[in-house]
């Protein structure tokens, strides 16, 4: 890319969401080995700069809709970190109560209004939501994000053929992270390319760099604002990224790569090489960066605190997030 | 009052309801120019246009996942499950997602979308993947309402209530032998509160307990049975959940015997759910242990006579209600 192409300011604010992202996940990830959180805890380290550069494309009232791997989308979404971490505690405090935990991340206010811990789940709901948007005509797009094992259900398939019919304003994009769970893509996914599948179904598709926030952003740029809003047409985006962690934290093994996989994409770290383009071509010092580190690790240490000290939903309280009313009854307005 | 068909009752909700609401809109396969099941679409196309009457692809888990996320962004989508055997393709939208989106978000969103099914158990001799009734299991998950009227009045009141004033996901089955019965339906709007269900036939000696086609059943076997003398009181749940507990055990109190009759298969079935519910708060008031009329735990087969043989029939009830009144 061309050297201050952008504003600084502009991407700090994208290396300091990835900058979050990381190392809040990094806490969560001590605070698991400590058996201090509880539950399945799917990291998103690696992968930042894809939740990072799309959502930043995105404007105010679009959604983004997310999977069991949510904190790096949450984050971007401007999720507050203190609400994040109550959740994964199970605090009443928690974006949802602690009722939906890391898997089921949901924020209405920040624009995510639902995340689904079963692959591919959420794809149709985004159709029926950027539906919403064509037929009130509100200019919004609604975004989902999914990994490449994804690729493989039946939801995937149903909901490309049924926005391209509709024609809605809906973006997939697919986190091609290499690997569902243990499968790599190349066992998982018939076609060497997955925005490809989109293309057979004749909707816009487009490859980024997924280790690179700016070259996501970019190409989310295009697909999202100059077509998919403006043409009130579907978009696909296939993310092409790589998870420097187990499936979960109890992967610890990964007898399906090697060492000297992970170790090799580790030097295309997202973060560090935005920092380095940051302090090389844009003049940001090191010592800026550093202070920004460590007021997000001061903001995650007070969230870490705020969790600790929330209160659990006294139980009495369940029932009332299972129907619009207490059941049983007759309901007329 | 005029008389129309249950198909047509639920025609004229759909159209109160689309004509008042413009969010109201209308999917699922073949409900366009064909008219969905039975004719309960049609002129729907025609009167509110494609946007909001849409004919989707063969996708169930797509088009409910969709319809969804209509109701997600402030739509009140009504869906239609040709076959209940299909709804098998939905579950993963209906239950993973659909009655869960309350709870996994604390209460901040709802999902207020109505899910029309066509039940087609009973002597249907279209074979073991178009004869299910999932009723219960429908009715076992929680964030679930489940729907299942009997006659057009019902059908009419209960659709409207579920499309007007449901903030939570209703099932709403039909069953295929009723979309042609026909019964008094006000011409204006009425509601039919979802969770209430209705004696349909007084009386002292037994309680017969239905939904949807199990109720005629129940109807036609009560006639009979008061030629012989016997006087016998049909419940009809109309919802199966909530389920109107209450007055299962109020009927079972006054008439002490009990049959229930279920379009499902009878281990972990609707009749499990009420035997148990007057067990746990009505035993003392039995006579006689309760019966359950259903499909014995089978497949049900396409051959006519041997559906007649493990479906509920007006017989089977008839002579169940004779053994535990008179013990003939």
């Amino acid at each position: 890319m061309c050297a201050q192409q952008y504003q600084a300011e502009f991407l700090l604010k994208m290396y300091e969401l990835m900058l979050k992202s990381r190392i809040f996940e990094e806490k969560i990830a001590e605070l698991y080995r400590k058996g201090e959180l509880m539950g399945l805890l799917h990291l998103y380290i690696g992968q930042e700069a894809v939740a990072v550069g799309v959502i930043t494309a995105l404007r105010n009232g679009d959604v983004a809709l997310s999977t069991h791997r949510g904190h790096g989308h949450a984050i971007a979404k401007g999720v507050p970190l203190k609400n994040l971490m109550a959740e994964l505690y199970g605090k009443s405090t928690g974006t949802s109560k602690g009722l939906a935990g890391s898997m089921h991340l949901v924020d209405v206010e920040h624009g995510l209004p639902l995340s689904s811990s079963i692959v591919g789940g959420g794809i149709p709901i985004c159709v029926g939501m950027a539906w919403a948007y064509k037929l009130s005509k509100s200019n919004n797009v609604a975004t989902c994000f999914f990994g490449d094992g994804a690729v493989a259900t039946g939801d995937f398939h149903g909901s490309l053929n049924l926005a391209a019919l509709l024609d809605v304003p809906a973006v997939f994009v697919c986190e091609n992270n290499q690997y569902a769970l243990s499968l790599p893509v190349s066992r998982g996914v018939s076609s060497p390319s997955i925005a490809d599948l989109a293309r057979a179904y004749g909707i816009k598709s487009f490859t980024a760099n997924g280790m690179d926030a700016i070259n996501v952003y970019e190409i989310a740029n295009a697909a999202i604002n100059n077509y998919a809003r403006k043409e009130q047409k579907p978009v696909f985006i296939e993310a092409k990224t790589y998870r420097f962690l187990g499936h979960h934290l109890g992967d610890l093994m990964q007898p399906y790569r090697t060492k000297e996989e992970v170790d090799a994409m580790k030097k295309l770290d997202p973060i560090s090489n935005l920092r380095d383009l940051l302090i090389r071509e844009y003049g940001v010092t090191e010592s800026a960066l550093d202070d920004l580190r460590t007021k997000i690790v001061k903001e995650i240490e007070d969230a870490v605190e705020f969790a600790r000290n929330s209160p659990y939903l006294d139980p009495g309280e369940l029932p009332k997030f299972v129907y619009s009313k207490q059941s049983g009854g007759a309901q007329l307005a | 009052m005029r008389e129309i068909t249950y198909a047509e009752a639920l025609n004229e909700a759909l159209r109160i309801e689309m004509s008042r609401n413009e969010r109201v809109t209308v999917l699922g396969e073949d409900v366009g120019v064909f008219g969905g099941i039975f004719g309960v679409t049609n002129g729907l196309l025609e009167e509110f246009g494609p946007d909001r009457v849409v004919s989707t692809p063969i996708s169930e888990d797509g088009f409910t996942g969709a319809a969804l996320g209509l109701s997600l962004a402030g739509y009140k989508p009504v869906v239609e499950i040709m076959y209940m055997d299909f709804i098998l393709l939905a579950l993963n939208q209906i239950i993973n997602h659909a009655a869960k989106v309350r709870f996994i978000s604390g209460g901040k969103l709802e999902a207020p979308m109505v899910i029309r099914v066509m039940m087609n158990y009973g002597p249907r001799y279209t074979g073991p993947q178009h004869t299910q009734d999932f009723a219960a299991f429908l009715a076992h998950i929680p964030g679930l309402k489940v729907v299942a009227p009997a006659t057009p009045y019902d059908a009419k009141g209960l659709l409207e209530s579920a499309i007007r004033y449901e903030r939570d996901p209703v099932i709403f089955l039909e069953h295929s032998l009723l979309y042609r019965t026909r019964g008094p339906v006000p011409e204006e709007e009425y509601f039919i509160p979802i969770g209430t269900s209705d004696v349909k036939v007084n009386g002292e000696d037994v309680t017969i307990v239905g939904y949807s086609y199990t109720t005629w059943l129940a109807m036609s076997a009560a006639k009979r049975l008061k030629e012989e003398g016997i006087s016998a009181e049909v419940l009809d749940l109309r919802t199966l959940y909530p389920l109107d507990r209450k007055a299962i055990i109020i009927s079972v109190e006054k008439t002490g015997r009990l049959v229930v009759v279920a379009g499902d298969v009878r281990s972990y079935g609707v009749g499990a759910e009420i035997v148990s519910t007057v067990a746990e708060e009505a035993l003392h008031s039995l006579k006689v242990p309760p019966v359950r009329i259903a499909v014995p735990d089978l497949p049900v087969p396409f051959s006519p006579p041997l559906v007649d043989h493990v479906v509920p029939t007006e017989d089977k009830i008839v002579s169940a209600a004779k053994k535990i009144v008179k013990n003939i």
